[in-house]
């Protein structure tokens, strides 16, 4: 039996589809409203999924507070309100897809997870909602699967 | 090919080990373990997977699927006190790693059928916190 235990959070964040070295026609081509040159936003919501045993004792994989505590430092302290263009060093050189955002939020999680999560428990997926109608997933879980 | 079910369910529970204090309990399960409890609307995703049978063109009918959740699930759980109702959580924390720990066990044994097997329940305890349970 495996247990995946999954934490919602939400931000909202503004963004530009924009490629410096293509012409104003081609960005529009290829971003089409998302190239809006002053950009626009959205109310992203963020699963954070992980997987690791049970307790036999407490009942839990985790306490629920450490995930909130990471997630709020290496993900949402910086994405929350924000231009993800202009305010986050990951994206000066990094068109801000969804794709890429969830990428990014998996490498930021990855990262600090060692000192932030139990040693028993692993990153196990990034789900993205850019809005209600479409979704991303990153499996955390195969090695190099979250490398863009 | 998967086939996902869903299904609802209110219920009360509470989160605390007997042999800890109060500030002990609290540390672990936060406002969880308020001695009198408190209730979430619980949603639940059953998938099953299998191959179509050729004839029917079903993995299984929903129809058993159904009952399979009402009898298993919903009706044992529906307005009860988790931890006062509903074995084993006389003596199991009620956390939603266990409850949906429990209907996975429930489940698998009467879901496999012919042509189909249990391949992952979904336990929403709220909004923003689920479990997902399947096979190793």
């Amino acid at each position: 039996m495996k247990t995946t235990v999954t934490r919602r959070y939400r931000f909202a964040a503004s963004h530009r589809l924009h490629i410096d070295t293509l012409s104003e026609a081609e960005n529009s081509a290829l971003y089409g409203k998302c190239n809006n040159p002053f950009g626009h936003g959205h109310d992203y919501v963020l699963d954070v999924s992980v997987a690791g045993p049970v307790d036999s004792k407490t009942g839990k994989m985790f306490g629920i507070d450490a995930l909130d505590r990471l997630v709020n430092r290496a993900v949402l302290a910086d994405f929350e309100h924000r231009n993800i263009n202009r305010d986050l060093p990951e994206f000066r050189g990094l068109v801000p897809t969804t794709e890429n955002i969830s990428l990014v939020i998996a490498e930021r999680l990855g990262q600090s997870w060692n000192s932030a999560m139990p040693a028993s428990t692993a990153l196990a997926r990034i789900y993205v909602e850019e809005t209600g109608r479409n979704s991303f997933e990153v499996n955390c879980t195969v090695p190099n699967s979250t490398n863009a | 090919m998967l086939i996902t079910r869903k299904a609802e369910f209110s219920a009360s529970h509470l989160c605390r080990i007997p042999s800890l204090s109060d500030e002990e309990n609290f540390r672990v399960y936060g406002s969880d373990a308020n001695p009198n409890g408190h209730g979430h609307n619980y949603i639940l995703e059953v998938t099953i997977s299998g191959d179509p049978d050729p004839r029917t063109g079903m993995i299984m009918d929903l129809k058993d699927l159904k009952r399979i959740i009402e009898d298993e699930v919903v009706e044992p759980m529906d307005h009860r006190s988790l931890n006062h109702e509903v074995p084993p959580f006389d003596h199991v924390v009620p956390t939603a790693e266990n409850v949906a720990g429990e209907i996975w066990r429930r489940l698998e044994i009467k879901v496999k059928t012919g042509r189909a097997q249990l391949y992952r329940i979904r336990l929403w305890e709220t909004s923003d916190l689920s479990v997902e349970v399947s096979a190793a």
